[in-house]
């Protein structure tokens, strides 16, 4: 009998020993074998960053993971149950706010979240009791939490603007905000959702402009120091320029005056000047300043455009004739920069600036014409030339064709 | 005009008897009849090398041969240099047209029967010229030291390396180490412009003197004609009649490499770099086409050996067959056309421009 005991002992340890890889949990053990709702966590939880540090279902919801009976749960063992919507920011913040905690598991992590979120249009009204605002959990999901530079993740960049779009674009949850909800429909028309669906994480997002955790739309005369964070020469040449103090005085929300805040698409030059698509018409009226400063930048413009396209024109005809015309080709490139720069320089809104640029395209794209003029005349020449030999060629081959008939017309002696 | 020519003349035969020789020159015929159109493709070669010899010499003069200024020289003779242009195309293009002689010549000959008893050795000689005139495409194409230049050349001398035993050496040796770099360069120049040229003259010597000495070949059909009295046997003098033809078609020949110069320029394309990946689709010029392209098809493995290996080998034996295919055909020596031969000689032709237009697809 006591060889028979040791022996089941033996092999319950064993048992024990190759399936006891994760520490004992008893919530996810009893929640899992529930059906519906009740067994969702724990079903999800396997997924969650949180699982993977060794935390459990008790590390939030307090509550004893090693015992099996409903006692579990009790508030004797520090029990805390589901949070309330109104309670979820602190429920979190228990830890992540907790930076000594925190660093433990990641020495980089920030512990400033709860103190953001506080000051953000989402934390403020949470406060007031509008349980429909966002907390932790409508971003970062529950129970399945992943990491922000997980793909999968809610928060991971390329997910972003859908998961401010599960709330932002539901007109329905919106109702009664008086704000529009067309900000992602807007967003995903814009170069910088484009570049996002490419895979570069680095382009902006909502969040990189209005911030995550302290979620605020930027004022009116914030907005240019945010675009500028990336379009760091646009925002300095807008800042010395005219327009500064003007839109700063009119109340107007710098950049997005001209460029929008959510469809940022790409521009064209025709945004430029007095026409049907110019946005500087938007303000500027025939007989101002500004009105002749547009259309004298617009006008440089479509000059540089003109000569340019003339000379790429001129050098590709060439270069399909057979011409060798690599030289100007590469000095053209020159010309495109100079286009290129002229467009950023229109951010300073003086047209002296623009012509400096433009002229020194013009003038490069003048040379590289003239070049491409001069391999066509040459490629006429040569064609002429072959056309002059030919006949040379046609004439000696019908004398000696005359000459074999003269000879062979002769009686053989 | 005779009145120059005369004396000069009778001055040389004074002195190394140039008389015989023009006594020959007047006695020499050229047989008449329905494939006569034939014998002009030899002359037609011989044109083209010396265009090649001329405009070589000329850019000789500009040309330098190093990575670093290789490609600059060739930009400089077509964009700064009188007429460098019209000679680089012309030499570029009549490259091309002299192989492409070269093969109608080869191939007319062969189909003819021209190259039986006696003039097994016209055969050979011919033969091995026709590999130099390939070898001097190969060797000259790297020269402009321009993207498919280099890259071809690359591709073309891996294949040498696929050999075994003497592969490596092999590929060392065209390579000058073990990469195509600066040093395959000079190598290829040198066999360009002075150990090709030197092969060349001498087998292009001997090859004509024979020619000289045996007179032109009447095909096995004619010759049966002629001799059972269906057929007149007809000839023409070679000079001045025959020689007037073949310089009709010689300065049609200029024409048409006017023409393409002009035209359809060679292009200079951009210049060697080593370190990038071999553009999409590289091939070798269109003369080594159905050859890449049988590698290409070439299972990995057949039977124990390496497929490139077996491609390489079969490809060496049947130019070695082709080559002694005189003494092969030797009935043919004695006016018997054997079938055989005409067929093999048929599905090489099929075999070669099916190849060729596959890998141009």
């Amino acid at each position: 009998m006591n060889k028979f005991a040791a022996l089941l002992l033996l092999l319950l340890s064993g048992a024990l020993l190759a399936f006891g890889e994760a520490p004992k949990d008893s919530c996810v053990t009893c929640h899992s074998a529930l059906d519906g709702k009740q067994s969702e966590p724990a079903k999800k939880f396997d997924s969650d960053i949180h699982r993977q540090a060794g935390l459990g279902c008790a590390d939030c919801h307090g509550g004893d993971r090693n015992d099996d009976s409903m006692n579990a749960m009790s508030p004797a063992k520090g029990f805390r149950g589901a949070p309330k919507k109104t309670q979820i920011p602190e429920f979190c913040a228990r830890c992540h706010s907790d930076i000594a905690y925190m660093h433990r598991y990641n020495p980089k992590m920030r512990a400033d979240q709860l103190s953001q979120y506080l000051t953000s249009v989402h934390g403020k009204r949470l406060k007031q009791g509008d349980t429909k605002v966002a907390a932790c959990v409508d971003c970062h999901s529950v129970h399945d939490i992943l990491a922000v530079s997980d793909s999968r993740a809610p928060v991971y960049p390329m997910n972003v603007a859908t998961t401010c779009g599960h709330c932002h674009s539901d007109p329905a949850h919106m109702k009664g905000y008086n704000i529009p909800t067309d900000q992602v429909e807007k967003y995903s028309k814009s170069v910088h959702a484009q570049m996002i669906a490419q895979g570069d994480t680095s382009a902006p997002t909502c969040t990189t402009c209005h911030g995550n955790h302290g979620a605020t739309p930027p004022g009116v005369a914030s907005v240019a120091n945010v675009c500028g964070t990336c379009h760091v020469f646009f925002a300095q040449l807008f800042e010395k320029s005219p327009h500064q103090a003007a839109f700063t005085k009119m109340g107007l929300p710098g950049c997005v005056q001209c460029h929008s805040n959510h469809e940022i698409v790409k521009p064209s030059d025709d945004w430029v000047g007095t026409g049907p698509n110019s946005v500087c018409m938007n303000c500027h009226a025939a007989g101002d300043k500004g009105f002749a400063a547009a259309q004298k930048i617009a006008g440089d413009i479509a000059r540089l455009k003109t000569f340019l396209g003339r000379a790429e024109d001129t050098l590709t005809t060439a270069e399909h004739s057979g011409m060798e015309v690599s030289t100007p080709k590469v000095e053209l490139a020159s010309a495109h920069e100079a286009l290129v720069k002229a467009r950023v320089i229109v951010h300073s809104f003086n047209p002296a600036e623009v012509q400096k640029l433009t002229d020194q395209g013009t003038e490069i794209s003048r040379k590289a014409y003239q070049a491409g003029v001069v391999a066509l005349e040459e490629r006429d020449v040569r064609r002429k030339g072959l056309g002059v030999s030919l006949i040379f060629i046609v004439l000696a081959i019908s004398g000696l064709y005359l000459k074999i008939r003269q000879i062979e017309s002769r009686p053989s002696s | 005009m005779k009145a120059i020519v005369r004396p000069i003349l009778n001055w040389l035969d004074e002195r190394f008897g140039a008389g015989s020789i023009e006594e020959f020159l007047r006695h020499k015929t050229v047989p008449l009849h329905r494939h006569t159109i034939w014998y002009y493709f030899g002359g037609m070669t011989l044109f083209l090398f010396i265009v090649q010899v001329l405009t070589g010499i000329l850019l000789l003069l500009y040309y330098r041969p190093t990575p670093e200024d290789a490609y600059e020289s060739v930009q400089y003779i077509v964009t700064q240099v009188r007429f460098g242009w019209l000679i680089r195309s012309i030499h570029s293009w009549s490259a091309n047209l002299m192989i492409f002689t070269a093969f109608v010549h080869m191939f007319s000959v062969f189909f003819l029967k021209a190259y039986r008893k006696p003039r097994e050795l016209t055969w050979i000689t011919g033969m091995l010229l026709l590999f130099l005139a390939m070898g001097f495409g190969f060797s000259g194409y790297l020269l402009p030291w321009n993207t498919l230049a280099f890259f071809a050349t690359k591709v073309g001398t891996e294949m040498a390396g696929a050999v075994p035993i003497v592969g490596k050496w092999m590929l060392i040796f065209l390579r000058g180490g073990e990469e195509v770099t600066g040093a395959t360069l000079t190598r290829f120049f040198g066999f360009h412009v002075a150990v090709l040229p030197g092969l060349a003259t001498t087998l292009l010597a001997a090859h004509l003197l024979l020619v000289q000495r045996l007179g032109m070949s009447v095909p096995p059909g004619v010759e049966q004609a002629i001799k059972e009295g269906r057929q007149e046997a007809r000839s023409m003098p070679f000079f001045p009649n025959f020689l007037l033809r073949d310089i009709i078609g010689w300065y049609a020949a200029l024409g048409v490499l006017g023409a393409l110069a002009a035209i359809f320029p060679w292009e200079l394309g951009a210049k060697a770099d080593p370190f990038v990946a071999a553009p999409a689709g590289i091939r070798p010029e269109w003369y080594f086409l159905f050859m890449f392209q049988t590698l290409k098809l070439i299972p990995a493995k057949v039977l124990f050996l390496e497929g490139e290996f077996a491609g390489i080998l079969v490809f060496s034996l049947a130019a070695a067959v082709w080559v002694i295919v005189p003494f092969l055909d030797y009935r043919a020596g004695f006016g018997r056309v054997t079938r055989f031969f005409t067929g093999l000689g048929i599905f090489v032709l099929v075999f070669m421009g099916v190849m060729s237009l596959l890998a141009l697809r």
